[in-house]
């Protein structure tokens, strides 16, 4: 234990210098970081080829862990993508009834809905 | 995608930022990778207080996101957690406590997390360490601070420690929902529970008046004559205004005395009277009175309270302190976004956003804003329920998330339907937090 905080202690002194200097750094990297950090804020819920939607996680709470639940509560792993995302589609346009979904699917872009649908049908 | 997988990818992408930063300062960054390799994927290590629904989440994505590079110590003081999400329904007899009960195993087993049952005495932002009172210090990369709500007792004078043995609050689940629920039992028919609510904003905005429903359902069902007053110092229901009013108007006409604007400022514990800000008095068989809260005392200790003297300001892409560097915040303890509310839901999803943050930094990587959402259930007897929801996006002018247009809402009416959601709700949110 004591070596891990020696260890991480060390390390953690060049990750934790200011946020300028972070950023030099960062440029410093490489391309793929570099986009990275490039792009703006608000519209990177989108995650790079690879990268974990984090957003994704929203669903959870009601859904269960990577969407794995058995409950009242439709479960959503290993669903069809297509299934997924038309319904959270006609949940936000008002076309399927729902007693909250049409409510929480109306937080997404269609951009998102097609992510979520996405990881979902892929969960097993 | 190439040929390395996400976690090799990332293991590198790490690397390389280590590397870069470690040339940027000025030193060989050779030895820095060279530690890297020989600790296998670890890219740092975080220490999380408390194990709530905010900090338990934190501990089970961080490592999860991380596939594990990223070492998780979770400290909490209590062995065991007890949920207040469905508290109100053991008040109501609609719920055995035992079920409100569960373990840190599943977070030990499933994810690797080192348990540490101790409280936290000191926390030394520069230096990195935490100080416990019985395990020793911990040194962290980052740290992730959960540490709920305190009261404010002082605000209701009377209510000092040899009020508060016979005058409960039950809005930290535990003993106090089991006693609270002996005293609801013992009240003769015809006898009076009252419930104070503070100024918003406290835990579970909707949580008083799902409470009142519980126990007018209960004196219903059982104590015929019974009544239920409650005190707000709000001047309206703050959550699910119009359903909770009209469940009280037709199902709880005779039982439920609803007074807002009456701030409790003083208790007579003994003639068990308490007196509003104005002088008004009320007396009740049963008090059970919530003081006005603020961020725990440990946030104090850490130096990260930064509002009003009560909570704590974050940003709100890493959910970090404007006030010391490294320690994120979660929860009940911080001081809001907009129509954003301390409840179970939020904290955890405030974990999710903290971990993503931290994995993104401990990668080498700037984090990005992400997309909370809330949701909270009210069961109004013993089958039906109501919820009031909402989608959080970043807004990157503000710097603050706020509900996305047409997003959110409440229930059209109460329902059967929504009232086995609100169980699975609570059975889901805690094996997502604690499994």
């Amino acid at each position: 234990m004591p070596n891990d905080f020696l260890l991480n202690k060390t390390r953690s002194h060049f990750f934790n210098q200011g946020l300028a200097m972070k950023k030099t750094a960062l440029a410093i990297v490489g391309s793929l970081t570099a986009l990275a950090a490039l792009a703006g804020p608000g519209s990177t819920t989108t995650p790079a080829p690879g990268r974990t939607p984090y957003f994704a996680a929203n669903c959870a709470n009601c859904h269960g862990t990577d969407g794995k639940a058995a409950s009242a509560i439709p479960p959503i792993a290993g669903r069809d993508r297509a299934y997924l995302e038309e319904s959270m589609k006609a949940f936000k346009n008002g076309t399927r009834p729902a007693t909250i979904m049409h409510q929480l699917a109306k937080g997404y872009t269609d951009e998102e809905i097609a992510i979520l649908a996405e990881y979902f049908a892929k969960q097993k | 995608m190439s040929r390395f997988n996400p976690d090799r990818r990332r293991l590198l992408h790490a690397l390389g930022a280590s590397t870069a930063l470690a040339a940027a300062a000025g030193i060989p960054g050779t030895s820095l990778a060279a530690v890297a390799s020989k600790r296998g994927k670890t890219i740092g290590h975080v220490v999380v207080v408390g194990a709530g629904f905010g900090g338990a989440t934190a501990a089970k994505y961080l490592r999860k996101w991380s596939d594990g590079a990223i070492e998780v110590t979770l400290i909490e003081r209590n062995k065991q957690f007890v949920s207040c999400p469905a508290s109100n329904e053991v008040l109501g007899g609609n719920r055995a406590y035992d079920s409100l009960v569960h373990g840190y195993d599943g977070l030990r087993k499933n994810w690797g997390i080192r348990l540490v049952h101790a409280s936290v005495t000191g926390i030394d932002a520069d230096k990195r360490r935490v100080r416990t009172d019985t395990a020793g210090d911990f040194a962290y990369d980052r740290l992730v601070l959960a540490p709920g709500f305190d009261f404010i007792y002082g605000d209701i004078a009377g209510y000092d420690a040899k009020a508060q043995e016979s005058i409960l609050h039950a809005w930290k689940a535990g003993p106090q929902t089991l006693a609270l629920r002996k005293q609801l039992e013992d009240l003769p028919a015809g006898g009076t529970y009252v419930l104070s609510i503070p100024k918003a904003p406290y835990r579970c905005p909707p949580g008083p008046y799902e409470r009142a429903s519980q126990i007018a359902w209960y004196f219903k069902t059982h104590k015929p004559g019974s009544k239920v007053i409650i005190l707000d110092a709000n001047d309206k229901v703050i959550s699910k205004e119009k359903l909770f009013l009209g469940v009280w108007e037709s199902d709880y006409k005779d039982i439920i005395e609803y007074r807002p604007g009456w701030n409790v400022v003083a208790v007579d514990p003994v003639a068990r009277i308490v007196t509003s800000e104005l002088g008004d008095k009320e007396r009740g068989e049963v008090l059970n009175l919530l003081p006005p809260q603020r961020a725990a005392d440990i946030a104090r200790v850490a130096g990260v309270v930064n509002v009003n003297d009560r909570w704590a300001d974050v940003d709100w892409i890493s959910l970090e302190s404007t006030a010391v560097r490294n320690i994120h915040i979660l929860g009940d303890a911080l001081q809001a976004a907009p129509l954003m509310p301390k409840s179970a839901h939020m904290a955890n999803q405030h974990g999710k956003a903290a971990a993503a943050a931290i994995v993104e930094i401990l990668s080498g990587r700037e984090p990005q804003p992400t997309l909370m959402a809330n949701n909270c259930y009210s069961l109004i007897d013993d089958k039906r329920a109501i919820h009031v929801d909402s989608v959080h996006r970043y807004h990157p002018e503000k710097k603050v998330p706020l509900v996305v247009d047409g997003s959110g809402g409440v229930s059209k009416e109460p329902s059967v339907e929504e009232g086995l959601y609100t169980r699975a709700w609570a059975t889901t949110m805690w094996k997502d937090s604690l499994s």
